[in-house]
Parts: structure tokens; C-alpha cells; sequence
């Protein structure tokens, strides 16, 4: 019945985003209000039945119904209550349900949240946004549906695949998907856009918020991945440039650079069509991760079950995708003109080279996943891919970036010079080469790339100093502490830094890790100890026990610092009652502020002996710390209040005919100066 | 705006779009898991190389050849070649010997691989620089060789191995060449 019922209100969701993606725009064609409108209730609707379903499916999980087949292959009577709540994402179909459902979300915020929006440019978006969710519930309900039944059921269910049965792995795909769908809101900004021809400062005040929270989910979302297969694959690693994960990483860039490019296009009305493009690619991008995570045409560990039928129609909505938005960016584009000039040493031209450095850093990356997909295609060629590429064209091209985030926020828009910059830089630029000096020798060995990545980190850093430091001394003279500080602690501005002090908290703690980590392969018997620098490890027992679906073999590690016992650490190799041939490795972590020690075990030997491996990891915690703070920059740009604020005019503005603007029109303008006078 | 620029500014995109659609329907279409080898039903490619364990010895195809017998292309910073451990076990505990490629890495992250999963391989060639890769055609880690006693290349398996290959693919395979050897 269950299953009845879920089936049902999937297809009644469907049914609704369908019409949500014509109603709206046959409104605006005819000049219909109501039928403007309609696209509210309708996103309303969606949400509905669409939470109905994901309930559903979950109630399902939690009644161990085996008779609906992704419950079958996915859970087990044994599992876990918080593993039955969350494998309900565990699997293909699953993970579609709730995409879709974190699209239907973000479908019913904008509709909510897009008061300013004239009535005609919130129609056109959510009609676009309904396309995409009509697609890819069309996709959901008739080629992944997760509430096929399977006759007859099975006696018992295939449980939960283990490596995804950890604290990680409830966060990860939600927060992933979120950044995903999200992006698909800065894609129908876009399309609503080309639609109605016009693109303005005030577009570009209503997209970068949405942008900038997707953008925050998705680096969350990848933050939480890689600290999940850093604890979970028992290999210490945390970034592998498997496809699956560069699937992440490649929309990332490209929506990094959106963020920028948008901002040129709300401050300066530059980069018009630029940032339109941007928009459009960014999403294709998310649509063909999960066409390589989903169609089965890569192996990967994170790979789903392959089925020929869903690569196609995820294909054909990647190709309508593309090929729609680019028609239509072709038609139109030349409408939306391209924007204010400005000198060849700008804001402007700094931002334009962060976007150069991070689209080629995309297509770097893109063009690595899908080199073995090609030479496969084509039957030609013999070279593989793997890492050693990724770290040959990665690093040369986030170097450069670091230098310039450093610099972009202190120099002026429009025009300004190199040597205005250097005489403002050159404290912040000795003192960085200073600590890039200094701070390597402080562990194990001096490099010269360790000690250029921190320096590029301390600029970076100083930097924001700096220019916080400079805006509230500017109007400390004409208005005061209090309300300078009030002022120059503007979310947005306070947003940039922290998201940029972020990216430099992780640089370095990947730098950091690179190039200090420890390790080493033991074989301990009970009572034998091994040191790891000052650190001592001593195997005190081997024991086994049994979890709810896994039986456990664990040994009891002391770690001993300097002669003193600091922790009691217990490395596990469970073995999963369904999947007996793949035993799964537990490390067992000591975290700390400046190390993580990571031991993790590798096979028994005789007489209760282990043989192991020991790691000290140093500045890990930082890297996830970065993680959050670039997050939490994210989230704080978009609470900004400017984003809040209703803008009169273009309220007046609603109900005319959309009119081309050559060039920045008055409102891009207005906002222009505004943006000056408040600078 | 002339009409080259136009051709250029939507043109390219256009092209590269196409381009990309098709690969990913062509990549649709080969089954990951079949792609036929130009090696097929030739003789193992010659090679040369140190021993992964022991730097000084020096392995050839000599050394891989002679009976049925499985060669393995993997790498330590190889995940899928990972999950495939198991299944290279399996095999190695029906006599059948299992060699290895150690493929694009290095020796100390490669030995650390191997005690830290386990070791299925009977020997390991150390091939870091993909000379012997070229030679055999490998594509991408992991792929997997199935020589019969004769040392010709009977089959090519492209990506890690998993039940459903072992059990409907390398080990009837490997049954009926073990017969041909014997017959």
C-alpha cells in the first residue's frame, strides 16, 4: 500500500511540474496574469506530494517492506534505525527522490522568497525551474522508480552497502544535492533572463543570493565527502580524483566563478553574457555528474548500478539541457550586450582572470575524467589518468589564483595601478614571504612549494586584514567607531573575506598534509610497542565483538606521547553479514588542533599480532575548519540586507514589455553609483 | 559583429557540445566491462622491468606465462582496484597464479598497498613510467589479462572485478582454458 501510495504522489508531483513549466510561460506570452501566478501554488503542490513520497519511501525503509525492491536492495532487517532513515538515499533511485526533492524546496523558496521579482521574470524562472524538475521526476518515477515492487520478495534484504553505514554519509548526499539543485536556480535566473532579454544590476542583485547559498551547500557538501573517505576508506586520503568526486568538484569551479563574474555584472554591469554562460554550463555541469555517476559509463566507488536506459535519458536531458540553453543564448545573447569597460588593471580585469584561471581549472579537470571515457569511445590511445595528472595541471593553476585573491579586494574597480597596489601590498607582501619562510621550519623539512603555498596563504590572509582594516579607518574619520564598525561589517563584505580566509585555511592545511605526513607500516604483537616521532603505540589486545549487522575484530592501541598515555585508540576490520567478501576497515582516530594520529589495521598474524598502519597527519582539523568558514562566508554574502530589500524602482517597472538594453541600462546605472558612493 | 565572430562565438560552443553528447552516447553504447582488445589472441606483449619486491630481479613476460594464468594492472592510489582485492584472492586460492602491473606509482606506496589489503599476486612488475602498459594496451587501472598456458591473451577485462565477473566470466574462462591445457 505503501508503495501504491508513494508511486502516486510521485507521478501527481510530476504531473504538477509539468504544468509548472508551461502555465506560467504560455502566461507570459499572452499577458495573462493568473496564469502568471499559477506557478506559486503549483511549486507549492509539488513540494507537497513530492514530501509525501520521500515519506513514504521512508516509512517503507523503517518497516523493512521487502517487497519494494530498492528496500530490498538497500536495507535489512538488522540495520540500524538511523541507516534505515538514511539508506533511503543509500541508492540510485532513493537519491533521485530526495534530489528531486531538494529541488522542489528550493522551487518553493524562490517562489516565496522572489518578492521583488516583477511577476513576468518569476514566471519565467519557475517555469524553467519546472522543466528541470518535470525532467528529472520523469526520470525518477519512469526508469528509477523506488517503489517498483519485486515478486517475490525476498526472505531477507540485501543491507545497506557498509562503507555507507557512518555519520558521514547521512550529511554528505543532502548537503551535495542541495548545492546541485541549488545551481539550478541560478540556471533558471539565467534562462529567465534570455527569455525576457533583459539583464541588469538588479537580475544580478536577485541571483547572486541564491547563487552564493547553492554555492555554500556544495562546498559543504564536498567538505563533508572528503572528511567521510578520510576516516571511512581506511586509507587516510582525502581527495582521489575519482570521477565521481571530480563530478563534484567540476560545477564547484565553474559556480566559484559565477559568484565573481556576478558580482561584476551587479557592480559594474560588465561581464553580462559571460555571467549567463557561466550560469547555463555550471548546471549542464551538475546534469552530467550525474550522468557519470549514473548511466554505469565509469567505474568508480562511488558508481551506482549501471542500467543502459537510464544512461540515455539522463543523456537526453543533459542534451536538451545544453542545446536549449545554448540556442537560446545564441538567439538572445546579443541583446543582453556586453557591458561596462574598464582598464586593463581593474577589479574588473583581476576578476576576469580568477574566472580565466578557474574555467580552465574546470575543463582541466573535466577533460581528465573523461579522457579514459573517450579513448575508450574512440578505441584509441593508451594512456590512463590518474592522479599524478591532476596534480600536474591543478596546482599550477590555483597558485596564480591564491596570488590574486590576495590582491582583487583591495584594488578598485574600473581603473587603478599596479604600483597603488604595491605601495598599499608591500608590508603584507614581505611579511607573507616572511612566514612562508619561517613556518615550514617549524616541521620536518623545508620545501619550496610548502613554503610558496604559505606564503600565499599568509597574503591571502593579511590582505583581508588589511582591507577590513582600511574601511573602517575611512569612515572611522567621518562617521565615527561605532558606526563605522557597523558599516564596514556589512555581511557581505565580512562574507568575501571570510569565504577567501577559508579557501586559505584549507591551502594550507593541504599543503601542510602534503608534504609533513607521517606513516608507517607495523607488525605489533600484544605488548609490543612502535613510535611514530615522539608518539609510542603500544598493542595492548585483540578482541573480537559483535555490532548489529557486523562482526568486529578490534585491537586495543595505546598512544603514549612523550612517555605519556594520551589515548586508548581501537582500529576495527568488521566483516558485514551481507557482504562477507569485502571486510571493512575502521581506523580510530586521536584528532587534534595540530595532528591527527590515524591508525588503521591492516591483516592479523599470528599470536594476536596486527600488522598496522600508524599516521600523523598534521593540520588536519584545519581543513575541515576551512571547509565551514568558506561555507559560513558563503551564507553570510547572501544574508546581506541589500538582497532584501525591495528595489521601488524595478517594482514600478513590473508589468512592461521587456525592453533590450544596450550597454548598462539606467537601473545598472543607478546601481552602479550606488555601489561607488557606498565603496 | 561579423559574420566570422558569429560563427565562431556560437559555432565552437555548438561543436563542442555535440562532441561531448556524442562521446558520452558512443560510451554508453561499449560495455565498460567488453571492450574488445586488439590483444586478443596474441601473444603477451614482451617486456622488461624490476620486480616490485625485489628491485634487482628482473621479470619479463617469461615470468607470466607458462600456465593459465591471470595479469593485473593496478596502482596503490587506485580505488576500484581496491574492491577487486578480494576477488583476485578468490582466484589465487584455485591455483591459479596472479601477476601484477604495478602501474603509474610508487614502490613504497605500492608495498604499502599490498600489506595493508593483502596480497593476491604471485609476482609484481614495477612499471611506473607505463612502459609495459603501453605495450599491453592499458587503458586505465584496474584491468585484468586472462593468459592461457600457451601465454596468448585470451581476454581483456576492463575495470575492478566483482562477483558477477568472477563467477560468469573469469572462472569459466579459466575452467575451460585449464581443460584445453590438459586435453
Amino acid at each position: 500500500m505503501l508503495g501504491e501510495l508513494g508511486n502516486f504522489t510521485l507521478i501527481l508531483a510530476f504531473c504538477l511540474a509539468l504544468i509548472q513549466a508551461l502555465l506560467p510561460l504560455t502566461g507570459t506570452l499572452v499577458g495573462d496574469r493568473r496564469l502568471m501566478a499559477a506557478g506559486r501554488s503549483l511549486a507549492v503542490g509539488q513540494l507537497v506530494f513530492l514530501g509525501l513520497a520521500y515519506i513514504m519511501l521512508t516509512l517503507a525503509f523503517v518497516a523493512n517492506d521487502l517487497s519494494i525492491r530498492y528496500v530490498a536492495e538497500n536495507s535489512n532487517a538488522a540495520l540500524p534505525l538511523i541507516y534505515k532513515l538514511t539508506g533511503v538515499w543509500g541508492g540510485h533511485e532513493g537519491s533521485m527522490l530526495l534530489w528531486a526533492l531538494m529541488l522542489s524546496i528550493w522551487n518553493v523558496a524562490v517562489a516565496f522568497f522572489s518578492r521583488a521579482l516583477s511577476l513576468e521574470m518569476l514566471a519565467r524562472v519557475l517555469a524553467v525551474l519546472g522543466t528541470v524538475a518535470a525532467a528529472f521526476l520523469a526520470f525518477t518515477a519512469f526508469t528509477s522508480n523506488p517503489f517498483a515492487r519485486v515478486f517475490p520478495a525476498p526472505a531477507q534484504g540485501a543491507d545497506l552497502n557498509p562503507l555507507l553505514q557512518d555519520p558521514g554519509m547521512i550529511i554528505h548526499p543532502p548537503l551535495l544535492f542541495i548545492g546541485y539543485t541549488g545551481l539550478a536556480v541560478a540556471f533558471a535566473f539565467a534562462m529567465a533572463a534570455l527569455l525576457g532579454g533583459r539583464l541588469d544590476a538588479a537580475w544580478a542583485r536577485w541571483s547572486r543570493p541564491w547563487t552564493t547559498v547553492a554555492w555554500a551547500f556544495l562546498t559543504l557538501g564536498i567538505g563533508v565527502g572528503a572528511w567521510w573517505s578520510y576516516y571511512e576508506l581506511g586509507w587516510g586520503g582525502y581527495w582521489a580524483w575519482d570521477p565521481v568526486e571530480n563530478a563534484s568538484l567540476i560545477p564547484w569551479l565553474t559556480a566559484t566563478a559565477l559568484l565573481h563574474s556576478l558580482a561584476v555584472t551587479e557592480k559594474r554591469g560588465g561581464f553580462k553574457v559571460w555571467t549567463l554562460m557561466l550560469a547555463i554550463v555550471s548546471f549542464a555541469l551538475t546534469v552530467m555528474g550525474a550522468f557519470i555517476v549514473r548511466s554505469g559509463v565509469m567505474s568508480s566507488v562511488h558508481a551506482f548500478a549501471s542500467d543502459p536506459d537510464r544512461g540515455v535519458f539522463i543523456l537526453a536531458i543533459l542534451a536538451a539541457t545544453l542545446l536549449g540553453s545554448l540556442a537560446l543564448y545564441a538567439w538572445r545573447a546579443p541583446r543582453i550586450g556586453l557591458g561596462g569597460a574598464f582598464g586593463w588593471y581593474s577589479r574588473e580585469s583581476l576578476l576576469l582572470a580568477n574566472n580565466v584561471l578557474l574555467t580552465v581549472a574546470s575543463a582541466a579537470v573535466l577533460i581528465g575524467t573523461l579522457y579514459p571515457l573517450a579513448v575508450e569511445a574512440l578505441g584509441i590511445g593508451k594512456i590512463s589518468v590518474g592522479p599524478p595528472y591532476f596534480d600536474a595541471v591543478f596546482m599550477p593553476l590555483m597558485l596564480p589564483l591564491l596570488f590574486l585573491i590576495g590582491i582583487g579586494p583591495v584594488v578598485s574597480w574600473k581603473r587603478s595601478s599596479p604600483s597603488e597596489t604595491y605601495r598599499q601590498m608591500r608590508w603584507a607582501l614581505a611579511i607573507s614571504v616572511l612566514v612562508g619562510v619561517l613556518w615550514p621550519l617549524t616541521m620536518a623539512a623545508w620545501k619550496p612549494l610548502t613554503a610558496l603555498g604559505l606564503a600565499l596563504v599568509t597574503w591571502i590572509l593579511l590582505s583581508a586584514a588589511i582591507d577590513l582594516g582600511k574601511r573602517i579607518a575611512r569612515r572611522r574619520r567621518s562617521q565615527g567607531t561605532a558606526k563605522a564598525l557597523a558599516a564596514a561589517l556589512q555581511p557581505s563584505f565580512i562574507g568575501m573575506h571570510t569565504a577567501h580566509a577559508g579557501f586559505a585555511i584549507v591551502v594550507m592545511a593541504i599543503a601542510m598534509v602534503g608534504s609533513y605526513e607521517q606513516e608507517r607500516d607495523v607488525h605489533l604483537k600484544p605488548g609490543e610497542s612502535a613510535s611514530l616521532g615522539e608518539y609510542t603505540f603500544t598493542l595492548r589486545d585483540s578482541s573480537q565483538l559483535r555490532g548489529p549487522n557486523y562482526d568486529a575484530r578490534q585491537a586495543t592501541v595505546e598512544l603514549a606521547y612523550g612517555g605519556r598515555q594520551i589515548d586508548t585508540l581501537r582500529p576495527q576490520l568488521r566483516t558485514y553479514d551481507a557482504q562477507p567478501r569485502m571486510p571493512m576497515r575502521q581506523a580510530s582516530l586521536n584528532r587534534g588542533v595540530f595532528r591527527d594520529i590515524y591508525v588503521t589495521l591492516g591483516s592479523r598474524v599470528q599470536e594476536g599480532g596486527w600488522t598496522m598502519r600508524l599516521y600523523r597527519k598534521p593540520y588536519m582539523f584545519w581543513m575541515w575548519l576551512g571547509g565551514v568558514v568558506m561555507a559560513l562566508g558563503g551564507f553570510l554574502a547572501a544574508a546581506d540586507r541589500r538582497y532584501r530589500m525591495a528595489p521601488a524602482a524595478q517594482r514600478g517597472e513590473a508589468g512592461q514589455p521587456a525592453a533590450p538594453a544596450p550597454g548598462p541600462g539606467p537601473a545598472a546605472t543607478a546601481a552602479t553609483m550606488h555601489s561607488e558612493v557606498r565603496r | 559583429m561579423s559574420k566570422r565572430s558569429a560563427l565562431l562565438r556560437f559555432g565552437l560552443p555548438l561543436t563542442l557540445v555535440l562532441v561531448l553528447l556524442g562521446l558520452f552516447y558512443v560510451g554508453l553504447g561499449t560495455d565498460t566491462e567488453e571492450l574488445p582488445s586488439p590483444l586478443v589472441g596474441e601473444p603477451a606483449p614482451a617486456f622488461e622491468l624490476p620486480s616490485l619486491q625485489e628491485p634487482q630481479t628482473t621479470l619479463t613476460e617469461a615470468d607470466f606465462t607458462g600456465e593459465v594464468a591471470l595479469v593485473n594492472v593496478w596502482a596503490s592510489w587506485c580505488r576500484p582496484c581496491r574492491q577487486e582485492l578480494p576477488y583476485l584472492q578468490e582466484i589465487a586460492k584455485r591455483d591459479v597464479p596472479v601477476y601484477g602491473f604495478n602501474y603509474r606509482d610508487s614502490r613504497q606506496n605500492a608495498r604499502r598497498f599490498l600489506e595493508a589489503f593483502g596480497n593476491p599476486y604471485d609476482k609484481i612488475a614495477f612499471d611506473p613510467e607505463a612502459e609495459a602498459g603501453m605495450d599491453w594496451g592499458v587503458y586505465a587501472t584496474p584491468e585484468t589479462y586472462v593468459l592461457d598456458a600457451q601465454g596468448i591473451i585470451r581476454h581483456k577485462h576492463i575495470g575492478p572485478i566483482n562477483a558477477k565477473v568472477l563467477q560468469e566470466d573469469l572462472l569459466p574462462l579459466i575452467e575451460k582454458l585449464k581443460a584445453e591445457q590438459q586435453s
